[in-house]
């Protein structure tokens, strides 16, 4: 049981910790400096976030494994993310369809879980909730002022719409701990969130002008361990230190 | 040269506070940006409740040495129109 | 400081002022505060454009040597704590911008003189960050350094400049903590990162010391800018003023400064130490640092990757403001 909530944690955190650290990579780099400001802004919530879902998965499995712990020490297999998140940046229009792809399935998985059956869940739900509201409010006018901005703006939106889509799938299927956890009400049925999802993200492509591609295929793999080959190089980067260098505290 | 995005000042009334207070100025399409823009550059430490923002060109401004009998009184811009590429290029 | 070598003519005797230019530094004596609507000499103007955009293109670019460890940052915390702190100096550089265009100047003009080369930054972000104490060393000297001069500058005469020195001094004193913090944890831990500590120090001692500008004896002409009080201390002063400040915070660390001659002078009450190397300082200012390239390359392919953006943005928001008039032009 207690095995359960420990993966459903690290799926959590994994989203934030991974999206999060993409987000850090275009810091100091972005097109305008308010811009800049606020996507830094998200990347710290995430990361905020992250720190305690990994906290909350440490806790849950017993093993005195702390969030650092978790973060720095487990390889690509252990990861439990979401494929979608761990797709390099792009340009400036893909890192911003993938966070609105996200979000718009965030704040519909964090408002289920305020209500979980599970205090330390809901707990942490609720204050990411507040979080995921106005990264979804941001993402989503986005979306829109650049889909119906120039041509360019929507060419480069449309774009990666059409790359994105086939990794939003992911965050609708259900395995058999998904449905454990949901017939506990401790949390949503991953099918559950989608009709709320497609009709948010239907209505912001419509003002948009953007087309999301017919196709229903969905890559799948996240939460079983089997990643792009993206999220190797990342986490090379990210725990090139404390490998390094194991006996030091930072 | 891209095309600019006009200039905003920003007034924050913090938790504790009866007034809003001009803190700074920043570049938005339009006010809804700048209220975003805002809340994300000035209120990063949870400084503020509530936010206004007015373009920069919509602020009037009292000219303050109106008692300077000396010199030409200023228009009510509060800033003069940007055009000193060449001074601020020079050594 | 940030903004380092920005010349100023001689500063005139009041025989030599018109009436305007003596009543304006009445005004400066009576430390009373320059705001934009005022007049102003041209060149007070022009200097200041010169000063505060400087400073704001060395925040902007401030932030690339951080950010450069931001994806490594060894703990959850010390990320936060980093993409933090690059974060305010991106909002600093925002505030200084905006400081700027209060003078009749643009964002975008400020801009492309950086990408240009016409405007500078300061010298010390053309140096690499090559190890994560090196992150502790900037936030300790580079910061502490920034302190330095900043802390006075509240006092400058012209309005919206001190007024964002007062907020950009009341963010940058956490940097400079955290910054200590980290290299007391370096310094206090395992012999590699004692060692790594050490080798920031090294690095980073004389271009700290070289971020003051030039010796006041060889110094470009700066007494304009000091009646103006748009420079408050001459660069010898706030040098000497850092190098008594951080010596014994070395001490405390366990560390050695990089300087054979360092030796406490009793009689000044300060420290004797060696002039940083100013041949490598004219060099760095002349685009031959370590990074000078690199960071300039950074900013300007970050800038034209996100004009479709700001265009984007730019051409929503007209096509908005059309329909909204639309709207009621069918009512």
């Amino acid at each position: 049981m207690s095995e359960d909530r420990f993966e459903y944690a690290l799926r959590l955190g994994d989203n934030a910790l991974i999206l999060s650290h993409r987000l850090s990579q275009w810091c100091g780099l972005g097109p305008a400096l308010e811009e800049d400001i606020a996507l830094t802004n998200i990347a710290l919530d995430l990361l905020g976030q992250a720190q305690l879902w990994l906290e909350l998965a440490g806790a849950r499995e017993g093993q005195g494994r702390s969030a650092d712990d978790l973060a720095y020490r487990r390889d690509a297999g252990a990861f439990r993310n979401a494929l979608l998140v761990e797709r390099p940046n792009g340009d400036y229009g893909h890192t911003l369809m993938r966070q609105y792809l996200f979000d718009a399935w965030h704040i519909e998985a964090l408002s289920a879980l305020a209500r979980s059956a599970d205090a330390g869940f809901a707990e942490i739900a609720a204050k990411a909730e507040k979080e995921a509201s106005y990264h979804v409010e941001r993402s989503a006018g986005l979306v829109v002022a650049l889909g119906d901005g120039t041509l360019e703006s929507h060419a480069r939106m449309q774009t990666a719409l059409d790359a994105l889509w086939p990794y939003a799938g992911e965050l609708f299927v259900g395995d058999a701990l998904d449905a454990r956890l949901a017939a506990q009400g401790v949390a949503p049925a991953a099918e559950s969130l989608k009709p709320a999802w497609d009709a948010a993200t239907g209505a912001v492509f419509a003002q948009a002008t953007l087309t999301p591609p017919a196709a229903a295929f969905a890559h799948k793999g996240g939460r079983a361990g089997r990643h792009t080959e993206a999220l190797g190089h990342l986490l090379a980067e990210m725990q090139f230190l404390p490998r390094a260098y194991p006996d030091a505290r930072w | 040269m891209s095309s600019e995005w006009p200039l905003w000042e920003v007034f924050i009334r913090g938790q504790h506070s009866l007034n809003h207070r001009h803190v700074g100025s920043l570049h938005a399409v339009d006010a809804n940006q700048a209220l975003h823009n805002a809340r994300d550059v000035y209120t990063r430490r949870h400084e503020g409740v509530s936010i206004w923002v007015a373009r920069a060109s919509d602020i009037a401004a009292s000219s303050p040495s109106d008692d300077g009998p000396r010199f030409e009184p200023a228009d009510a811009k509060v800033y003069p129109h940007p055009s000193l590429h060449d001074e601020a290029g020079s050594a | 400081m940030y903004a380092q070598l920005v010349k100023t003519s001689h500063a005139k005797t009041p025989e030599q002022m018109s009436d305007e230019e003596r009543a304006f530094q009445a005004r400066i004596d009576r430390a009373e505060k320059i705001e934009p609507k005022e007049w102003m000499p041209a060149e007070y103007r022009r200097t200041l454009i010169r000063q505060i955009g400087q400073h704001a293109h060395s925040e902007i670019v401030g932030q690339l040597p951080e950010g450069n460890w931001i994806t490594r940052a060894p703990s959850l915390q010390r990320k936060a704590i980093l993409l933090a702190k690059v974060q305010d100096e991106a909002g600093h550089g925002l505030y200084l911008y905006c400081a700027a265009e209060t003078l009749g100047i643009s964002r975008d003009e400020l801009i492309a003189m950086l990408h240009s080369g016409k405007m500078k930054y300061s010298s010390i972000f053309n140096y690499p960050t090559l190890t994560w104490a090196d992150i502790g060393a900037v936030g300790w000297l580079v910061d502490g350094a920034a302190i330095m001069n900043q802390v006075p500058l509240q006092r400058c005469s012209y309005g919206p400049y001190a007024r964002a020195m007062v907020r950009i001094c009341k963010e940058e004193s956490f940097h400079q903590r955290q910054g200590f913090d980290l290299m007391t944890n370096m310094a206090r831990g395992t012999p590699e990162q004692k060692a790594m500590a050490q080798d920031a120090l090294n690095r980073f001692w004389y271009p700290s010391l070289m971020m003051f500008g030039p010796s006041d004896k060889e110094s470009v002409h700066s007494a304009q800018s000091m009646a103006w009080r748009i420079k408050i201390n001459t660069n010898d002063e706030l040098r000497q003023k850092f190098v008594d400040q951080t010596v014994p915070q070395a001490h405390y660390l366990g560390l050695t400064v990089p300087d054979a001659k360092l030796a406490w002078n009793e009689e000044k009450q300060g420290y004797d130490f060696s002039e940083p190397d100013w041949g490598e300082f004219y060099d760095v200012v002349a685009g031959n640092g370590p990074c000078n390239k690199d960071r300039l390359d950074a900013r300007v392919r970050a800038w034209e990757d996100g004009a479709w953006f700001r265009d984007g943005l730019s051409a929503h928001a007209r096509k908005t403001r059309e329909r909204v008039a639309g709207r009621i032009a069918a009512e």
